[in-house]
């Protein structure tokens, strides 16, 4: 028997073109490797609480109704109703500097006032940005790179502005170092500024389990716990895939969201040059505290805060194993919750996995406790300390993202290089998710969307 | 299928296409796209759908004739008057 489609990886793009394929009656089969879904963005439990991973909040919120945005692309493709996701809308973030801090929410004039109060002679400029990125095609599948510190310094004259407009866009989907492709930074502004935050009630657990019942209701076929051991070619075509216990499925196409470099590397007998293929090396460490008060009752009210304590906001691997910084601040809580959750605070700070995986067993326990301890007492020095409340604490490291991602160093956002039109050198073999450059929930999704539209049912727009 | 079965087969795939949209209102004399902000991931949509519950093929260069519901209706009648309605 063939296989349609053979999709590589359960997160959100995979199951997202899985679900595509599938609906359109395509003989589809998802394998992953670990035996939970979800990839960079899933969830565990511990000690009967249910944590999430990869995911701080959902970008690219945008109300019921609206159907040309990123959010009302995916739900309608999907087959999902608005309130399946059960979004609940973040109150208010900040991005905090040494001097000054801008506040945003999903009301988009909140953040451009800010803009006009604290620079303002940048205001005008600011606004000419906007209407750039407004007008940008980010969309579009052509690859390329564009400076975005050079379109930044066109239109405003006050570096610092540049430097927090930065520091949440890059850390939320930026693969490189220092620099950002600017069709990235459009999609990460729009996504984060002009539509904003929410959390899903019930956590990825609550959206991933929605996409694997979907994609099972239409007989999608997943297999977890299935690594694949090799992609097999002849001219140029890939036939089968060899999973780690030996089996062999046959396939027309193969979709794969572990990665560009990741995937060429899984094809046999053809070997890829190892200098074609780039890993990134953007990783973080990232505690989350279960406290036994509301964040808001010891007088914290933000929803996320993207900080940076020096003058110039660095985003590369640092020398150190973790920068302290800058990094980013999470309170799950302060989300418009239907319902009281439990005190959940999370914070996330730039890594160098190179250091982390050179550790022994021991030696790396206590990096991690050493760490812990490290970012926290950063985090309380402008946070209201909440180190009396804390009843869990768990913390993860680029060696865990490597262990669940399978991205090579960790590396949350993937390779420096995308490939926007999802095409690899071999003809029926497409990649999807990071590497195709589409980052964060909904652009993960709308990834595998797009390209199991374009290579699966032949779509041509 | 009469003509008031193929709208109706349409109008079934455009509810399951966009379920947060509401199809009494439609108009059959004015475009879709406008009236329902459908993009071209629906119009695949839409022909994705009539492949797999009606068995038809419809080429993209006759995508244009799905412009309207009485465009649908006039291209697609001829093609769907020998089917029942998919349950």
């Amino acid at each position: 028997m063939k296989y349609d489609a053979i999709i590589l990886g359960a997160g959100l793009s995979g199951l997202a073109a899985g679900i595509r394929l599938a609906c359109f009656d395509k003989k589809v089969c998802i394998v992953e490797k670990h035996v939970e879904i979800g990839g960079l963005n899933s969830f565990y439990q511990m000690k009967d609480r249910w944590f999430d991973v990869g995911l701080h909040a959902m970008t690219n919120y945008s109300p019921k109704g609206v159907r040309s945005s990123p959010l009302g692309k995916l739900l309608k493709q999907l087959r999902f109703k608005h309130e399946d996701f059960q979004l609940c809308q973040q109150k208010e973030s900040e991005i905090s500097f040494p001097g000054v801090s801008l506040r945003f929410s999903n009301d988009f004039e909140l953040f451009r006032q800010e803009i006009s109060e604290k620079f303002p002679n940048q205001i005008d400029g600011f606004d000419q940005l906007t209407q750039r990125i407004r007008d940008h095609d980010d969309l579009s599948l052509k690859s390329g790179f564009l400076s975005s510190r050079s379109v930044l310094a066109e239109y405003l004259t006050e570096p610092k502005l540049a430097e927090m407009l930065f520091c949440p866009l890059m850390f939320y989907g930026n693969p490189q170092a220092d620099d950002m492709d600017f069709t990235q930074f459009t999609i990460m502004f729009k996504a984060i500024f002009l539509e904003g935050f929410a959390k899903p009630l019930g956590g990825m657990r609550h959206i991933l389990k929605l996409m694997v019942d979907k994609y099972k209701s239409y007989g999608g076929e997943l297999r977890l716990g299935r690594a694949v051991k090799s992609l097999n070619l002849s001219s140029e075509e890939v036939n089968s895939v060899t999973l780690s216990k030996g089996e062999e499925l046959q396939a027309e196409t193969v979709i794969s969201s572990i990665g560009y470099a990741e995937t060429m590397r899984l094809c046999a007998p053809e070997k890829f040059p190892e200098d074609s293929l780039q890993d990134g090396e953007i990783s973080f460490v990232e505690s989350q505290y279960v406290l036994n008060v509301q964040p808001s009752e010891i007088g914290y009210d933000k929803s996320i805060v993207f900080f940076n304590t020096k003058d110039e906001f660095s985003y590369r691997k640092p020398k150190e194993m973790v920068d302290l910084a800058s990094g980013i601040v999470c309170c799950a809580n302060n989300f418009d919750y239907p319902k009281e959750q439990e005190g959940l605070i999370r914070f996330t700070f730039l890594a160098n996995p190179d250091l982390w995986f050179g550790l022994s067993r021991t030696e790396y326990k206590e990096a991690k406790s050493y760490w812990q301890k490290k970012t926290l007492e950063a985090v309380v020095g402008f946070l209201p300390d909440f180190r009396d409340s804390v009843v869990f604490l768990d913390t993860f490291t680029p060696k865990t993202i490597k262990k669940f991602t399978g991205h090579a160093n960790g590396a949350v956002y993937g390779s420096p290089v995308k490939i926007r039109d999802g095409k690899t050198p071999v003809k029926n073999l497409f990649i999807c998710g990071t590497d195709q450059g589409f980052l964060g929930i909904i652009g993960a999704t709308l990834s595998g969307v797009t390209v199991a539209n374009i290579y699966g049912l032949k779509a041509s727009y | 299928m009469t003509r008031d079965d193929v709208r109706n087969a349409v109008i079934g795939i455009l509810t399951d296409i966009a379920p947060d949209e509401d199809f009494d209102a439609l108009k059959d004399e004015e475009k879709l796209r406008d009236q329902f902000d459908l993009d071209s991931m629906d119009f695949l949509d839409i022909v994705m759908e009539l492949r797999k519950r009606y068995n038809i093929e419809v080429p993209e260069a006759d995508y244009e004739q799905l412009v309207t519901m009485t465009s649908c209706i006039d291209y697609l009648q001829p093609l769907l008057k020998n089917q029942q309605m998919a349950s």
